[in-house]
């Protein structure tokens, strides 16, 4: 092969579609594929957000592309009725307290296995992430009942908590991951130059993993704002979140598609925003995750 | 270590005795050994789910790490285009479990779903509701829509690792698309694969909340996974000795295959 066109050292960054013969191809096919993909990926969310502009008997009687009618009074029975966003309240509220329980515990625990070299780090390592394997359904019981025991149940911090069972592990890893990726001399030097480890760890060492900690709070959001069983099992009445007063928008009239649409899209609202934000990390917090 | 045996080890040795005692009621509780967890095992219901869950994971894991990677090879590098797709990508992650099954339900159904009345337009009988398979099609369709983002942003996070020394030298080198992604690009995704291969093995044997609302486990028991059968089991009969006995055998099964993939992927991102 020969590349009379293009000069060895040229600019490297799309050096991956370069390769000659197919690279016209390529320029052509890739877009035209992700494209294909990525409409695939809106299709489903597309629908939700055409139904939740609709009325229930409209939604039944047609599957055609575009809303008939659309409405916004979905969305004004959401933001109307306290009984549809105190729940989005508490949704909110848990997954803000997991994330700071979350990160306040992995902090120091990600440390600890960064710098320190203890009897059975890797096992206790290891023995971390099983939990990150268990099914919730196993915990179910148990939490239900020990929740209930000492008068946990039905708050939002009983979810928080529930849902430190499988953030806390991912935590541990991602930062872990990212402090490693710290040259231990900075500590050296920090304790030479007389930080106390509080004051290191605080004024130094945090800044510098900060898009760690911001990933690593991105998933911790992700995990507790998408989980359902454990949420609904937790909560009756006080605490009920979002996710679980979908489950029960049946009224005597039957499912009320629309509204469960509109509540469905008011979900995925905080997911959107929080990824715009940290998406140029989502794709190193795992990557530097050591396996 | 508080938060840890609050959120952890309390519960598991809950469910622990559990297993082991039959329970009448407060304070009537027979110490029995091993009977649940022999009971669970004969359960040809479990049986039957146990299946069915190992042809899930293995379906949707071999569909799923090939199409990611694939996807991630056709990201932009750089620039709003990039974050664009990224974006996107990342949306359905972000949906709440139940929400996924909701929009899918509807979103598959023949009659109001655009998915159900295009394919029963181009002359494909589908009904999720009644038909075994177009269930099994809806469910795997909708894992496949809702986590290949993951192995995607995974598999894309290893590809800019790469430096562009690698690319160049391969120019070089005169190498093919294809040597170029079999000799450089794979080898450097080779840990993030092994993250998305256990991650995505361990949420698909658990999974619950979509195939629950979407099908409810039928029709018939056609889509009842394990998850689901546990959730009968302990909340829908109250049987607690035996979902108890139930759950640690499923934990144990999903850690030792675990344990099994870890290891082999080890072995081959070491040689």
């Amino acid at each position: 092969m020969t590349y009379p066109t293009e000069p060895l050292a040229g600019p490297a960054a799309p050096a991956f579609a370069r390769f000659r013969g197919i690279a016209l191809n390529r320029r052509l096919a890739a877009p035209l594929l992700l494209g294909l993909y990525l409409a695939f990926q809106m299709l489903p969310i597309y629908w939700l957000m055409r139904m939740s502009l609709m009325t229930p008997g409209d939604i039944m009687a047609s599957a055609e592309f575009l809303p008939t009618a659309p409405s916004l009074g979905n969305y004004r029975t959401l933001f109307t009725d306290p009984a549809w966003y105190m729940t989005y309240l508490n949704s909110l509220s848990y997954v803000i307290l997991n994330m700071a329980i979350t990160l306040s515990v992995a902090l120091p625990a990600a440390y600890a296995f960064s710098r320190y070299r203890f009897l059975g780090d890797k096992h206790v390592f290891f023995w971390l992430f099983t939990n990150r394997m268990a099914p919730p359904a196993v915990f179910l019981l148990p939490f239900f009942q020990l929740y209930s025991a000492v008068g946990l149940f039905d708050t939002p911090l009983a979810v928080a908590l529930a849902h430190c069972l499988f953030n806390v592990p991912l935590a541990v890893w991602i930062l872990e991951g990212f402090m490693s990726g710290v040259p231990r001399e900075i500590d050296e030097t920090a304790y030479v130059d007389g930080y106390s480890f509080p004051r290191f760890f605080l004024t130094v060492f945090l800044p510098l993993i900060r898009a760690g900690i911001g990933v690593t709070a991105f998933f911790c959001f992700m995990f507790s704002w998408v989980e359902l069983l454990l949420a609904r099992t937790l909560t009756s009445v006080e605490a009920k979140p979002i996710v679980v007063a979908m489950t029960r928008t049946v009224s005597a009239s039957g499912l009320d598609w629309g509204l469960m649409a509109a509540a469905g899209v008011v979900t995925i609202l905080p997911g959107a925003c929080v990824i715009w934000f940290v998406r140029n990390y989502i794709a190193k917090g795992f990557a530097l995750g050591r396996v | 270590m508080a938060l840890v045996a609050f959120s952890a080890v309390i519960p598991l040795m809950t469910v622990v005795n559990y297993s082991v005692q039959d329970i009448f009621g407060p304070g009537q509780r027979y110490f029995i050994g091993v009977d649940w967890f022999r009971e669970a095992l004969r359960d040809p219901e479990v049986h039957g789910a146990f299946l069915r869950q190992l042809a899930f994971s293995g379906i949707v894991l071999a569909i799923e790490i090939p199409l990611g990677v694939a996807v991630a090879l056709l990201l932009p590098k750089a620039g709003w285009k990039s974050s664009l797709a990224i974006v996107i990508l990342a949306l359905p992650l972000l949906i709440p479990f139940n929400v996924v099954g909701t929009i899918w339900q509807v979103y598959a159904r023949p009659e109001i779903g655009f998915l159900g009345r295009v394919l029963n337009d181009i002359g494909i009988d589908f009904n999720y509701t009644g038909d075994a398979v177009s269930a099994w099609a809806t469910i795997v369709l909708m894992d496949v829509w809702h986590w290949t983002p993951l192995v995607a942003l995974l598999a894309f996070a290893g590809l800019r690792s790469i430096p562009d020394a690698y690319y160049q030298a391969a120019r070089i080198d005169g190498a093919g698309r294809l040597a170029v992604f079999r000799f450089i690009e794979l080898p450097k995704m080779k840990s993030v694969l092994t993250i998305a291969v256990l991650l995505r093995f361990m949420d698909s044997f658990m999974i619950y909340t979509e195939p629950f609302v979407v099908t409810g486990g039928g029709p018939g028991s056609a889509t009842t996974f394990l998850s689901i059968r546990l959730v009968n089991m302990a909340v829908g009969q109250f049987d607690l000795g035996p979902a108890a006995a139930f759950s640690l055998m499923y934990f144990l099964v999903i850690l030792l295959i675990s344990y099994v993939f870890y290891t082999i992927l080890q072995r081959a991102s070491a040689s």
